[in-house]
């Protein structure tokens, strides 16, 4: 029942608002549906967190510890991205970025893009969760291009191609997994569910499930913008409006990882070997040290945040596949403050680049003398981003590293080199933009300041100390996914 | 009609499959594109029509109808549309290298053929020597993706693709259940609004469908 209240205030938001359009309350009631779902989520988490995983609607859907908190973290940073975006959106509405039809389409596909990412994790069947992914896509290849400028409409049109080409390959994987469980469960869709399918993930054909897995990491791994399938996140994240950059880099990759450490979980059954792990560390860790060297060469400031959420997604893989409870956690833990701290610092980057009329960074500048909430904002989310203490990202890397010392040692100079390179580029970047004085383009304007307030405090609470319940949390979800 | 009989006539329908796969590979006109896809779905069809014949199973009538609609009416109708209202069905494409794509078509088969070979032994379906034909369709897709520039044929390639997905699913294992397979055609549905959205945007920003024109976003050394 709360299930279908979660999914279907997205889903009712989402086409109240295509009638909606254009008027004034549009963004507070985007706001409001966003904020609704959250605490639907709440209370499914609540739910899930008193009584254990649960199974509704005939087992179509699954909830567990491991998906349940990327729901909420979903429901959560729509919630602050559609209150960033109320002010943002109307800025570059009166500075005639976007029209009438345009600002209809972003509200209405921003809750369908919610409500695919939401149906996506809840979703126990392997199938839908592919179609849910799709449709993930597909709702927001146009706002990609909602600016309709040259580089925007090249962007979205990389995005679509390069993601329906992605995710059509873990369609081919989605159909070898059900070739091998048809064997056991017969026809029908009992053989889609993720359930049954990890109850008797050791009878699954090994050699069927290992080439499943092929397709599953270039397929999904292209969505969560593993080198070298990553060619189209950096275009599609700079170009498109900063409030779908927040969530496509906060939630879009997360969801992607989620289904392929879901995937990753019944092939390591199947095979009982560290194959598909040693795959993921391998993709992981070339996405660090390619996304970390690119982050240097970077012009465009959300570009090269795009090639920082490469670095992270990039950690985040390698943390599941190093495997083993601690790595895991690490990697659980990632993912939450990556995407608080990424969209926090996406909010702050789209009112600096509002301020100066331009993503160009070095037309940036003065940023704290100019708007000083605005200038500590990024600064810190900067600093959070770069790993440095106290913030949640160190703790996270910490535990991640501490795994790899023991597990894999031979990978840590690599991952190491990877994260100095890109914590000596983003500061050689960034300081220049907050501090000094500013540019004479720079002009004042209406910042919304409480989104990032929030997630900062969020990100320094987790650096600081691991709430009891979230903990328990992250450890129920480990025992799932490390056998 | 028994078993034998109904795996030869898939067989057949697969070879013919894979040769349209390799005419979409080299047609350089617009609508001869067009016609091949059309013919591709329909052999499709059929495929999926026999096989649910031959093994009884009455839910792959559905898909074969809903391929029928879809893939031979419905998507060549909007881009046979969409072509005309953009004026582009005059429009050659001018290909180098007609022999060395060809080449690498055969030897993306080939690799399909090795590549499924292990799932052709567990396999005791009658259409499981047809899954290498499926998996080089969607190779073939692939390769027609990147080797063309022009936007209608990198959408003919990707549902073109699509097909090969669509054929593996019913040689692998008779199917995908009828949820999935209702779902992924909507998906594709969808893709197909956004793609006839997007022909415009490209053509009213760049005033070509070429997509040698967008190039603008690289890394710069």
């Amino acid at each position: 029942m709360i299930l279908l209240v979660l999914l279907g205030i997205n889903l009712i938001a989402s086409i109240a608002l295509a009638f909606v359009g254009d008027r004034k309350y549009a963004p507070e009631l985007n706001i409001f549906g966003s904020a609704a779902t959250f605490a639907a989520s709440i209370r499914l988490a609540l739910k899930v967190y008193n009584h254990g995983p649960m199974l509704a609607a005939n087992g179509f859907f699954f909830v567990d510890a491991f998906n349940v908190y990327l729901a909420v973290l979903t429901a959560f940073v729509s919630m602050t991205t559609a209150i960033f975006s109320r002010k943002y959106m109307r800025h570059e509405r009166s500075h005639g970025k976007v029209g009438h039809k345009g600002m209809r389409f972003y509200h209405a596909m921003f809750q369908l893009f919610i409500f695919a990412m939401l149906l996506a994790l809840l979703t126990n069947n392997i199938g839908v969760l592919w179609i849910s992914m799709e449709l993930a896509t597909l709702s927001t290849v146009l706002l990609v291009s909602l600016y309709r400028t040259p580089s925007a409409v090249e962007a979205a049109w990389k995005y679509f191609i390069l993601c329906g080409v992605g995710i059509a390959q873990a369609l081919f994987g989605t159909v070898l997994l059900y070739f091998a469980s048809e064997k056991i469960f017969g026809e029908g869709s009992r053989g889609l569910l993720w359930t049954n399918l990890s109850a008797v993930a050791d009878k699954l054909e090994p050699t069927v499930l290992s080439l499943a897995f092929i397709f599953f990491i270039v397929g999904y791994g292209t969505k969560v913008g593993l080198v070298p399938l990553h060619n189209w996140l950096p275009d599609a994240h700079s170009e498109g409006p900063t409030p779908i950059s927040a969530v496509l880099s906060g939630l879009l990759l997360n969801v992607a990882l989620y289904a392929l450490v879901r995937c990753k979980v019944l092939v390591d059954g199947a095979t009982h070997s560290h194959k598909a792990g040693y795959i993921m560390m391998i993709f992981g860790l070339l996405s660090i040290l390619v996304a970390s060297f690119s982050l240097l060469r970077q012009k465009d400031i959300k570009r090269m945040f795009a090639y920082s959420s490469i670095e992270h997604m990039g950690i985040a893989t390698f943390a599941f596949g190093l495997g083993g409870p601690v790595a895991t956690f690490g990697g659980l833990l990632h993912m939450l403050v990556h995407s608080l701290t990424k969209s926090s610092i996406f909010f702050t980057v789209g009112h600096a680049s509002q301020m100066h009329s331009t993503q160009e960074m070095s037309s940036i500048g003065g940023l704290i003398k100019g708007n000083p909430s605005v200038g500590w904002g990024f600064m810190l989310g900067v600093t959070a981003i770069a790993g440095l203490p106290p913030f949640g990202v160190f703790t996270s890397e910490f535990l991640i590293l501490t795994a790899a010392i023991k597990d894999a040692p031979m990978f840590m100079p690599f991952f190491l080199l990877g994260l100095v390179i890109a914590f000596a580029a983003l500061f050689r970047k960034v300081l220049p933009m907050v501090f000094g004085k500013p540019p004479s383009i720079q002009k004042p304007i209406k910042a919304a300041h409480l989104p990032v307030f929030i997630h900062m405090s969020l990100i320094l609470v987790l650096g600081l100390y691991l709430p009891t319940f979230l903990s328990q949390w992250f450890h129920a979800a480990v025992v799932l996914l490390v056998r | 009609m028994n078993a034998s009989f109904a795996a030869q006539i898939n067989s057949i329908l697969a070879a013919f499959i894979l040769l349209t796969a390799f005419g979409l590979l080299v047609q350089r006109r617009v609508f001869g594109l067009l016609h091949i896809f059309a013919w591709q779905g329909l052999l499709l069809s059929i495929s999926t029509a026999i096989v649910g014949y031959s093994a009884g199973l009455h839910h792959l009538y559905i898909s074969a109808v809903l391929t029928l609609s879809l893939k031979v009416i419905v998507l060549p109708w909007i881009l046979y549309v969409l072509i005309h209202r953009l004026k582009i069905h005059k429009e050659v494409e001018d290909m180098v290298n007609i022999p060395t794509t060809m080449l690498i078509g055969i030897a993306l088969v080939i690799f399909s053929y090795h590549l499924t070979a292990p799932i052709r032994e567990l396999s005791t379906l009658v259409t499981r020597s047809t899954l290498a034909v499926a998996l080089a369709t969607v190779m073939l897709g692939l390769l027609m993706m990147i080797t063309r520039k022009k936007a209608v044929t990198q959408i003919i390639g990707f549902l073109a693709m699509e097909n090969g997905l669509f054929f593996a699913a019913t040689s692998a294992t008779y199917g995908m259940p009828l949820v999935i397979e209702m779902g992924v055609a909507l998906d594709i549905l969808i893709a197909a609004f956004i793609f006839g959205i997007f022909f415009f945007q490209i053509r009213t920003t760049f005033d070509t469908l070429d997509l040698k024109a967008m190039e603008k976003l690289k890394e710069e050394e």
